[in-house]
Protein backbone atom coordinates (compact mmCIF):
# COMPACT_ATOMS: atom_id res chain seq x y z
CA UNK A 1 0.00 0.00 0.00
CA UNK A 2 1.24 3.44 -0.38
CA UNK A 3 -0.19 7.09 -0.18
CA UNK A 4 -1.29 7.15 -3.81
CA UNK A 5 -3.90 4.14 -2.87
CA UNK A 6 -6.97 6.30 -4.18
CA UNK A 7 -5.76 6.30 -7.81
CA UNK A 8 -5.80 3.04 -10.23
CA UNK A 9 -3.20 4.68 -12.34
CA UNK A 10 -0.45 6.96 -11.81
CA UNK A 11 2.70 7.61 -14.34
CA UNK A 12 5.49 9.63 -13.39
CA UNK A 13 8.47 10.86 -15.91
CA UNK A 14 6.82 8.20 -18.07
CA UNK A 15 8.62 8.05 -21.23
CA UNK A 16 9.41 5.41 -23.68
CA UNK A 17 12.20 5.40 -26.69
CA UNK A 18 12.11 2.62 -29.35
CA UNK A 19 15.34 2.82 -32.22
CA UNK A 20 12.95 5.03 -34.03
CA UNK A 21 12.92 8.00 -31.46
CA UNK A 22 10.81 8.56 -28.63
CA UNK A 23 7.20 7.41 -28.63
CA UNK A 24 6.38 8.57 -24.98
CA UNK A 25 8.08 11.40 -23.38
CA UNK A 26 7.90 13.02 -19.77
CA UNK A 27 4.19 11.56 -19.38
CA UNK A 28 3.12 12.43 -15.64
CA UNK A 29 -1.13 11.34 -15.30
CA UNK A 30 -2.85 10.82 -12.52
CA UNK A 31 -6.15 8.82 -12.88
CA UNK A 32 -8.96 8.26 -9.98
CA UNK A 33 -10.42 5.41 -8.78
CA UNK A 34 -13.64 4.47 -10.32
CA UNK A 35 -12.92 7.34 -13.55
CA UNK A 36 -13.68 6.80 -17.32
CA UNK A 37 -10.89 7.89 -18.72
CA UNK A 38 -10.98 8.43 -22.76
CA UNK A 39 -6.79 8.57 -24.20
CA UNK A 40 -7.05 10.43 -27.27
CA UNK A 41 -5.18 12.25 -29.61
CA UNK A 42 -3.92 11.30 -33.87
CA UNK A 43 -2.39 7.54 -34.58
CA UNK A 44 1.23 7.61 -33.74
CA UNK A 45 0.36 9.62 -30.52
CA UNK A 46 1.92 7.08 -28.42
CA UNK A 47 -1.90 5.48 -26.84
CA UNK A 48 -0.87 2.40 -27.70
CA UNK A 49 2.77 3.01 -25.57
CA UNK A 50 1.38 4.06 -22.71
CA UNK A 51 -1.12 1.64 -22.32
CA UNK A 52 1.44 -1.08 -23.46
CA UNK A 53 3.21 0.78 -20.21
CA UNK A 54 0.53 0.82 -18.33
CA UNK A 55 0.21 -3.48 -18.83
CA UNK A 56 3.83 -3.70 -17.45
CA UNK A 57 4.27 -5.71 -20.10
CA UNK A 58 6.28 -2.87 -22.03
CA UNK A 59 9.36 -1.40 -19.58
CA UNK A 60 9.63 2.04 -19.18
CA UNK A 61 13.00 4.28 -20.71
CA UNK A 62 11.90 6.74 -18.18
CA UNK A 63 9.72 6.67 -15.14
CA UNK A 64 7.70 4.46 -13.30
CA UNK A 65 4.04 3.12 -13.46
CA UNK A 66 2.08 2.40 -10.56
CA UNK A 67 -1.19 0.33 -11.08
CA UNK A 68 -3.75 0.39 -7.94
CA UNK A 69 -1.71 1.94 -5.34
CA UNK A 70 1.02 -0.12 -6.21
CA UNK A 71 4.21 -0.44 -7.78
CA UNK A 72 4.44 -2.81 -11.05
CA UNK A 73 4.99 -6.88 -10.38
CA UNK A 74 8.01 -8.03 -11.61
CA UNK A 75 6.42 -10.66 -13.89
CA UNK A 76 3.43 -10.84 -15.56
CA UNK A 77 0.51 -8.39 -14.62
CA UNK A 78 -1.38 -7.00 -11.93
CA UNK A 79 -4.02 -9.89 -10.85
CA UNK A 80 -6.63 -6.56 -10.62
CA UNK A 81 -5.71 -4.88 -14.18
CA UNK A 82 -6.92 -6.28 -17.19
CA UNK A 83 -5.91 -5.32 -21.14
CA UNK A 84 -8.10 -5.86 -24.00
CA UNK A 85 -4.89 -4.96 -27.19
CA UNK A 86 -5.90 -3.38 -30.50
CA UNK A 87 -5.80 -6.58 -32.63
CA UNK A 88 -8.55 -8.31 -30.34
CA UNK A 89 -7.52 -11.64 -28.96
CA UNK A 90 -9.95 -13.71 -30.56
CA UNK A 91 -8.82 -17.29 -32.80
CA UNK A 92 -10.84 -16.95 -35.38
CA UNK A 93 -10.93 -20.94 -36.02
CA UNK A 94 -12.48 -21.24 -32.69
CA UNK A 95 -16.19 -21.06 -31.65
CA UNK A 96 -18.01 -18.61 -29.16
CA UNK A 97 -18.32 -21.88 -26.77
CA UNK A 98 -14.67 -22.86 -27.62
CA UNK A 99 -13.18 -19.40 -26.56
CA UNK A 100 -14.95 -19.58 -23.45
CA UNK A 101 -13.72 -23.12 -22.57
CA UNK A 102 -10.05 -21.37 -23.57
CA UNK A 103 -10.11 -18.64 -21.41
CA UNK A 104 -10.96 -20.84 -18.73
CA UNK A 105 -8.49 -23.56 -19.09
CA UNK A 106 -5.73 -20.83 -19.58
CA UNK A 107 -5.97 -18.15 -16.55
CA UNK A 108 -6.04 -19.27 -13.10
CA UNK A 109 -8.75 -16.12 -12.01
CA UNK A 110 -11.10 -16.94 -14.74
CA UNK A 111 -14.81 -16.13 -13.86
CA UNK A 112 -16.55 -18.28 -15.67
CA UNK A 113 -19.90 -17.39 -14.53
CA UNK A 114 -19.74 -13.47 -15.30
CA UNK A 115 -18.36 -14.69 -19.27
CA UNK A 116 -20.88 -16.42 -19.76
CA UNK A 117 -23.75 -13.61 -17.96
CA UNK A 118 -21.74 -11.22 -20.68
CA UNK A 119 -21.59 -13.40 -23.77
CA UNK A 120 -25.61 -14.62 -23.60
CA UNK A 121 -26.32 -10.92 -22.36
CA UNK A 122 -24.94 -9.84 -25.96
CA UNK A 123 -26.67 -12.77 -27.60
CA UNK A 124 -23.61 -14.09 -28.61
CA UNK A 125 -24.01 -17.70 -30.59
CA UNK A 126 -22.66 -20.31 -28.28
CA UNK A 127 -22.00 -22.60 -31.67
CA UNK A 128 -20.69 -20.24 -34.53
CA UNK A 129 -17.23 -19.76 -35.39
CA UNK A 130 -15.48 -16.27 -34.61
CA UNK A 131 -14.90 -15.81 -37.84
CA UNK A 132 -18.12 -15.66 -38.24
CA UNK A 133 -19.18 -13.27 -36.28
CA UNK A 134 -19.71 -9.29 -37.05
CA UNK A 135 -17.40 -6.98 -35.48
CA UNK A 136 -19.81 -6.00 -33.03
CA UNK A 137 -20.07 -9.35 -32.06
CA UNK A 138 -16.72 -9.76 -31.68
CA UNK A 139 -15.66 -6.37 -29.94
CA UNK A 140 -17.98 -7.85 -27.24
CA UNK A 141 -16.44 -11.48 -26.70
CA UNK A 142 -13.62 -9.88 -26.74
CA UNK A 143 -14.39 -7.36 -23.89
CA UNK A 144 -16.40 -10.48 -22.05
CA UNK A 145 -13.08 -12.44 -22.30
CA UNK A 146 -11.42 -9.27 -20.78
CA UNK A 147 -13.78 -8.78 -18.11
CA UNK A 148 -13.76 -12.41 -16.97
CA UNK A 149 -10.00 -13.02 -17.10
CA UNK A 150 -9.02 -10.92 -14.36
CA UNK A 151 -12.21 -12.00 -12.29
CA UNK A 152 -14.02 -8.42 -12.34
CA UNK A 153 -11.02 -6.34 -12.93
CA UNK A 154 -10.08 -3.06 -11.11
CA UNK A 155 -8.54 -1.30 -13.84
CA UNK A 156 -9.39 -1.95 -17.70
CA UNK A 157 -7.30 -0.84 -20.53
CA UNK A 158 -8.93 -0.64 -23.53
CA UNK A 159 -6.78 -0.13 -27.01
CA UNK A 160 -9.08 1.05 -29.75
CA UNK A 161 -12.26 -0.84 -28.66
CA UNK A 162 -14.82 1.20 -30.68
CA UNK A 163 -12.14 1.15 -33.91
CA UNK A 164 -14.16 -0.49 -37.17
CA UNK A 165 -17.79 -0.43 -35.31
CA UNK A 166 -20.86 1.35 -36.67
CA UNK A 167 -22.68 3.73 -34.94
CA UNK A 168 -25.15 1.60 -33.36
CA UNK A 169 -22.80 -1.14 -32.57
CA UNK A 170 -20.41 1.62 -30.72
CA UNK A 171 -23.02 2.28 -28.84
CA UNK A 172 -24.27 -0.87 -27.49
CA UNK A 173 -20.45 -2.15 -26.97
CA UNK A 174 -20.28 0.88 -24.82
CA UNK A 175 -23.53 0.46 -22.96
CA UNK A 176 -22.14 -3.21 -21.99
CA UNK A 177 -18.78 -1.64 -20.16
CA UNK A 178 -21.03 0.69 -18.87
CA UNK A 179 -23.11 -1.81 -17.31
CA UNK A 180 -20.08 -3.27 -16.19
CA UNK A 181 -18.87 -0.17 -14.65
CA UNK A 182 -22.12 0.56 -12.76
CA UNK A 183 -21.87 -3.02 -11.49
CA UNK A 184 -17.99 -2.90 -10.44
CA UNK A 185 -17.17 0.28 -10.08
CA UNK A 186 -14.34 -0.18 -11.71
CA UNK A 187 -11.48 2.05 -13.47
CA UNK A 188 -11.38 1.96 -17.46
CA UNK A 189 -9.24 3.83 -19.31
CA UNK A 190 -9.57 3.58 -23.21
CA UNK A 191 -7.83 5.12 -26.25
CA UNK A 192 -9.80 6.22 -29.17
CA UNK A 193 -9.62 8.46 -32.37
CA UNK A 194 -13.33 8.28 -32.92
CA UNK A 195 -14.61 11.27 -30.51
CA UNK A 196 -18.35 10.39 -30.73
CA UNK A 197 -19.51 8.98 -27.83
CA UNK A 198 -17.13 9.84 -25.99
CA UNK A 199 -18.88 12.98 -24.09
CA UNK A 200 -21.49 10.47 -22.33
CA UNK A 201 -19.26 8.06 -21.43
CA UNK A 202 -16.43 9.28 -20.08
CA UNK A 203 -15.58 11.77 -17.12
CA UNK A 204 -12.12 11.85 -17.86
CA UNK A 205 -10.08 13.04 -21.13
CA UNK A 206 -6.30 12.50 -21.26
CA UNK A 207 -5.07 14.01 -24.72
CA UNK A 208 -1.75 12.47 -26.20
CA UNK A 209 -0.25 14.38 -29.32
CA UNK A 210 3.27 14.00 -30.37
CA UNK A 211 4.36 11.86 -27.32
CA UNK A 212 3.30 14.22 -25.01
CA UNK A 213 -0.01 14.84 -22.60
CA UNK A 214 -1.64 17.75 -23.78
CA UNK A 215 -4.20 18.10 -21.64
CA UNK A 216 -5.26 15.55 -18.64
CA UNK A 217 -8.27 15.94 -15.95
CA UNK A 218 -11.77 16.13 -15.02
CA UNK A 219 -13.87 16.69 -18.06
CA UNK A 220 -16.39 18.93 -16.35
CA UNK A 221 -13.72 20.65 -14.94
CA UNK A 222 -12.05 21.45 -18.06
CA UNK A 223 -15.00 22.02 -19.91
CA UNK A 224 -16.14 25.13 -16.98
CA UNK A 225 -12.21 26.19 -17.76
CA UNK A 226 -12.52 27.12 -21.14
CA UNK A 227 -15.12 29.26 -23.66
CA UNK A 228 -15.19 29.30 -27.13
CA UNK A 229 -14.96 33.18 -28.54
CA UNK A 230 -16.64 34.06 -31.44
CA UNK A 231 -15.93 37.67 -33.32
CA UNK A 232 -14.39 40.04 -35.56
CA UNK A 233 -11.14 38.55 -36.49
CA UNK A 234 -9.46 41.64 -36.54
CA UNK A 235 -9.28 42.27 -33.11
CA UNK A 236 -8.54 38.58 -31.80
CA UNK A 237 -4.79 39.48 -32.24
CA UNK A 238 -4.09 41.93 -29.14
CA UNK A 239 -7.56 42.08 -27.71
CA UNK A 240 -7.08 38.57 -26.34
CA UNK A 241 -4.18 37.95 -24.17
CA UNK A 242 -1.64 35.40 -26.08
CA UNK A 243 -1.22 33.18 -22.78
CA UNK A 244 -5.17 32.06 -22.55
CA UNK A 245 -5.06 31.26 -26.30
CA UNK A 246 -5.34 27.71 -26.34
CA UNK A 247 -6.31 27.23 -30.37
CA UNK A 248 -7.50 29.72 -33.08
CA UNK A 249 -9.17 29.39 -36.12
CA UNK A 250 -9.85 32.71 -38.69
CA UNK A 251 -11.65 33.79 -41.89
CA UNK A 252 -10.98 36.73 -43.45
CA UNK A 253 -13.92 38.29 -40.75
CA UNK A 254 -14.12 36.14 -38.02
CA UNK A 255 -12.14 34.40 -35.19
CA UNK A 256 -12.95 31.53 -33.56
CA UNK A 257 -10.67 31.17 -30.47
CA UNK A 258 -10.39 28.29 -27.19
CA UNK A 259 -9.45 30.43 -24.09
CA UNK A 260 -8.79 29.15 -21.01
CA UNK A 261 -10.37 31.80 -18.91
CA UNK A 262 -13.63 31.64 -18.75
CA UNK A 263 -14.06 34.98 -17.58
CA UNK A 264 -12.49 36.97 -20.36
CA UNK A 265 -14.67 38.83 -22.61
CA UNK A 266 -12.47 41.11 -24.94
CA UNK A 267 -14.79 43.62 -25.99
CA UNK A 268 -19.05 44.07 -27.04
CA UNK A 269 -17.94 42.81 -30.71
CA UNK A 270 -17.68 38.83 -29.21
CA UNK A 271 -19.76 36.52 -28.09
CA UNK A 272 -18.38 33.63 -25.63
CA UNK A 273 -20.11 29.88 -25.63
CA UNK A 274 -19.40 27.34 -23.57
CA UNK A 275 -16.88 24.62 -24.76
CA UNK A 276 -16.96 21.18 -25.88
CA UNK A 277 -14.81 18.25 -25.56
CA UNK A 278 -14.56 18.12 -29.54
CA UNK A 279 -13.69 21.73 -29.23
CA UNK A 280 -10.51 21.07 -26.78
CA UNK A 281 -9.64 17.91 -28.12
CA UNK A 282 -9.56 19.66 -31.85
CA UNK A 283 -7.51 22.68 -30.39
CA UNK A 284 -4.62 20.85 -28.77
CA UNK A 285 -4.37 18.26 -31.82
CA UNK A 286 -4.39 21.35 -34.09
CA UNK A 287 -1.74 23.20 -32.43
CA UNK A 288 0.39 19.95 -31.75
CA UNK A 289 0.12 19.36 -35.39
CA UNK A 290 1.46 22.79 -36.09
CA UNK A 291 4.49 22.56 -33.73
CA UNK A 292 5.00 19.65 -35.90
CA UNK A 293 5.06 21.66 -38.90
CA UNK A 294 6.71 24.34 -37.74
CA UNK A 295 9.62 21.73 -36.22
CA UNK A 296 9.85 19.86 -39.91
CA UNK A 297 10.28 23.29 -41.57
CA UNK A 298 12.92 24.10 -38.94
CA UNK A 299 15.13 20.96 -39.82
CA UNK A 300 14.66 21.84 -42.98
CA UNK A 301 16.12 25.22 -43.21
CA UNK A 302 19.10 24.02 -40.92
CA UNK A 303 19.72 21.29 -43.72
CA UNK B 1 -40.79 6.57 -11.63
CA UNK B 2 -39.21 8.83 -13.95
CA UNK B 3 -37.03 7.53 -17.37
CA UNK B 4 -34.35 10.31 -18.05
CA UNK B 5 -33.79 11.57 -21.82
CA UNK B 6 -29.88 12.97 -22.73
CA UNK B 7 -29.80 15.25 -25.38
CA UNK B 8 -26.45 14.49 -27.02
CA UNK B 9 -26.06 17.62 -29.11
CA UNK B 10 -27.89 20.22 -26.53
CA UNK B 11 -24.55 21.44 -25.31
CA UNK B 12 -25.55 21.27 -21.70
CA UNK B 13 -23.54 18.53 -19.79
CA UNK B 14 -25.32 15.43 -19.24
CA UNK B 15 -25.29 15.62 -15.23
CA UNK B 16 -27.01 19.33 -15.50
CA UNK B 17 -29.93 17.68 -18.14
CA UNK B 18 -30.33 15.02 -15.33
CA UNK B 19 -30.83 17.35 -12.17
CA UNK B 20 -32.70 19.23 -14.34
CA UNK B 21 -35.40 16.72 -15.70
CA UNK B 22 -35.63 15.27 -11.84
CA UNK B 23 -36.32 18.97 -10.71
CA UNK B 24 -39.11 19.01 -13.41
CA UNK B 25 -40.84 16.11 -12.51
CA UNK B 26 -40.53 17.54 -9.10
CA UNK B 27 -42.17 20.86 -9.99
CA UNK B 28 -45.07 19.22 -12.37
CA UNK B 29 -45.51 16.81 -9.31
CA UNK B 30 -44.93 13.73 -11.42
CA UNK B 31 -42.80 12.33 -8.55
CA UNK B 32 -43.23 13.08 -4.66
CA UNK B 33 -41.37 12.61 -1.68
CA UNK B 34 -40.46 8.71 -0.41
CA UNK B 35 -40.41 7.77 -4.61
CA UNK B 36 -37.00 6.03 -5.40
CA UNK B 37 -34.83 7.90 -8.38
CA UNK B 38 -33.64 4.75 -10.85
CA UNK B 39 -30.32 3.65 -10.02
CA UNK B 40 -27.42 4.25 -11.81
CA UNK B 41 -27.43 0.63 -13.17
CA UNK B 42 -30.96 0.86 -14.74
CA UNK B 43 -30.23 4.18 -16.17
CA UNK B 44 -26.79 3.25 -17.77
CA UNK B 45 -28.83 0.75 -19.34
CA UNK B 46 -31.21 2.99 -20.84
CA UNK B 47 -29.38 5.49 -22.00
CA UNK B 48 -25.22 4.11 -22.20
CA UNK B 49 -24.28 7.20 -20.51
CA UNK B 50 -21.33 7.02 -17.90
CA UNK B 51 -22.44 5.72 -14.15
CA UNK B 52 -20.51 7.94 -12.91
CA UNK B 53 -22.56 10.97 -14.12
CA UNK B 54 -25.52 10.02 -12.85
CA UNK B 55 -24.04 9.56 -9.09
CA UNK B 56 -22.77 13.22 -9.82
CA UNK B 57 -26.23 14.45 -10.37
CA UNK B 58 -27.54 12.24 -7.50
CA UNK B 59 -24.82 13.87 -5.79
CA UNK B 60 -25.74 17.40 -6.38
CA UNK B 61 -29.42 17.00 -5.76
CA UNK B 62 -28.23 15.54 -2.75
CA UNK B 63 -26.37 18.45 -1.74
CA UNK B 64 -29.61 20.66 -2.79
CA UNK B 65 -31.49 18.70 -0.26
CA UNK B 66 -33.73 17.48 -2.54
CA UNK B 67 -32.87 13.69 -2.23
CA UNK B 68 -31.49 11.12 0.22
CA UNK B 69 -29.42 7.97 -0.48
CA UNK B 70 -30.58 4.65 1.58
CA UNK B 71 -27.59 2.31 2.20
CA UNK B 72 -28.11 -0.77 0.09
CA UNK B 73 -31.50 0.67 -0.89
CA UNK B 74 -31.00 3.70 -3.56
CA UNK B 75 -31.62 7.11 -3.86
CA UNK B 76 -34.91 8.81 -2.33
CA UNK B 77 -36.90 12.14 -2.95
CA UNK B 78 -36.77 13.93 0.37
CA UNK B 79 -38.56 17.74 -0.36
CA UNK B 80 -41.07 18.10 -3.57
CA UNK B 81 -40.86 21.28 -5.35
CA UNK B 82 -44.38 20.56 -6.89
CA UNK B 83 -46.37 24.16 -6.23
CA UNK B 84 -50.44 22.82 -5.33
CA UNK B 85 -51.36 25.00 -8.20
CA UNK B 86 -49.21 24.21 -10.26
CA UNK B 87 -50.65 21.06 -11.32
CA UNK B 88 -51.63 20.17 -15.01
CA UNK B 89 -55.10 19.57 -13.86
CA UNK B 90 -55.01 22.51 -11.22
CA UNK B 91 -57.46 25.70 -12.23
CA UNK B 92 -54.52 27.19 -13.95
CA UNK B 93 -53.71 24.57 -15.83
CA UNK B 94 -57.10 23.87 -16.90
CA UNK B 95 -57.16 27.73 -18.03
CA UNK B 96 -53.81 27.01 -19.53
CA UNK B 97 -55.02 24.46 -21.76
CA UNK B 98 -58.34 26.11 -23.15
CA UNK B 99 -56.05 28.91 -23.76
CA UNK B 100 -53.68 26.46 -25.79
CA UNK B 101 -57.16 25.22 -27.67
CA UNK B 102 -58.11 28.46 -28.56
CA UNK B 103 -54.32 29.47 -29.87
CA UNK B 104 -54.86 26.26 -31.99
CA UNK B 105 -57.77 27.35 -33.26
CA UNK B 106 -56.76 30.83 -34.18
CA UNK B 107 -53.87 28.86 -36.67
CA UNK B 108 -50.82 29.45 -34.32
CA UNK B 109 -48.51 26.37 -34.70
CA UNK B 110 -46.68 25.00 -31.61
CA UNK B 111 -43.41 27.76 -32.21
CA UNK B 112 -46.22 30.57 -32.02
CA UNK B 113 -48.14 29.23 -29.26
CA UNK B 114 -44.85 28.61 -26.93
CA UNK B 115 -43.51 31.46 -28.31
CA UNK B 116 -46.09 33.98 -27.33
CA UNK B 117 -46.83 32.26 -24.23
CA UNK B 118 -42.90 32.94 -23.45
CA UNK B 119 -43.30 36.59 -24.47
CA UNK B 120 -45.97 36.83 -21.94
CA UNK B 121 -44.01 35.08 -18.95
CA UNK B 122 -41.06 37.33 -19.23
CA UNK B 123 -43.06 40.32 -19.53
CA UNK B 124 -44.71 39.15 -16.26
CA UNK B 125 -41.94 37.54 -14.25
Amino acid sequence: MTEHDDLALRATGLGKRYRRGWALQDCDLALPRGTVAALVGPNGAGKSTLLHLATGLLRPTTGHVEVLGRPMPRAGIDPKLAFLAQDKPLYRGFTVEGMLRAGAALNTSWDAGYAAQLVDRGHLPRAAKVATLSGGQRSRLALALALALARRPELLLLDEPLADLDPLVRREVMAELMGAVAETGMTVLLSSHVLTDLDDTCDHLVILARGRVQLAGDIDTLLAGHRVLTGPAHQAIGHIPSEVIVGIETTTRQATVLINDPALLPGPDWISQPATVDDLVLAHLRTAAEQDAGDRAVLGQSA
Amino acid sequence: MIQFRVDRSSGTPTYVQLIQQVKQALHMGLIGVGDQLPTAKDVVAATAINPNTVLKAYRELEREGLVEPRPGAGTFIRRSLAHPDAGIDAPLGVELAAWARRAADAGLGREDAEALAKAVIDRTF
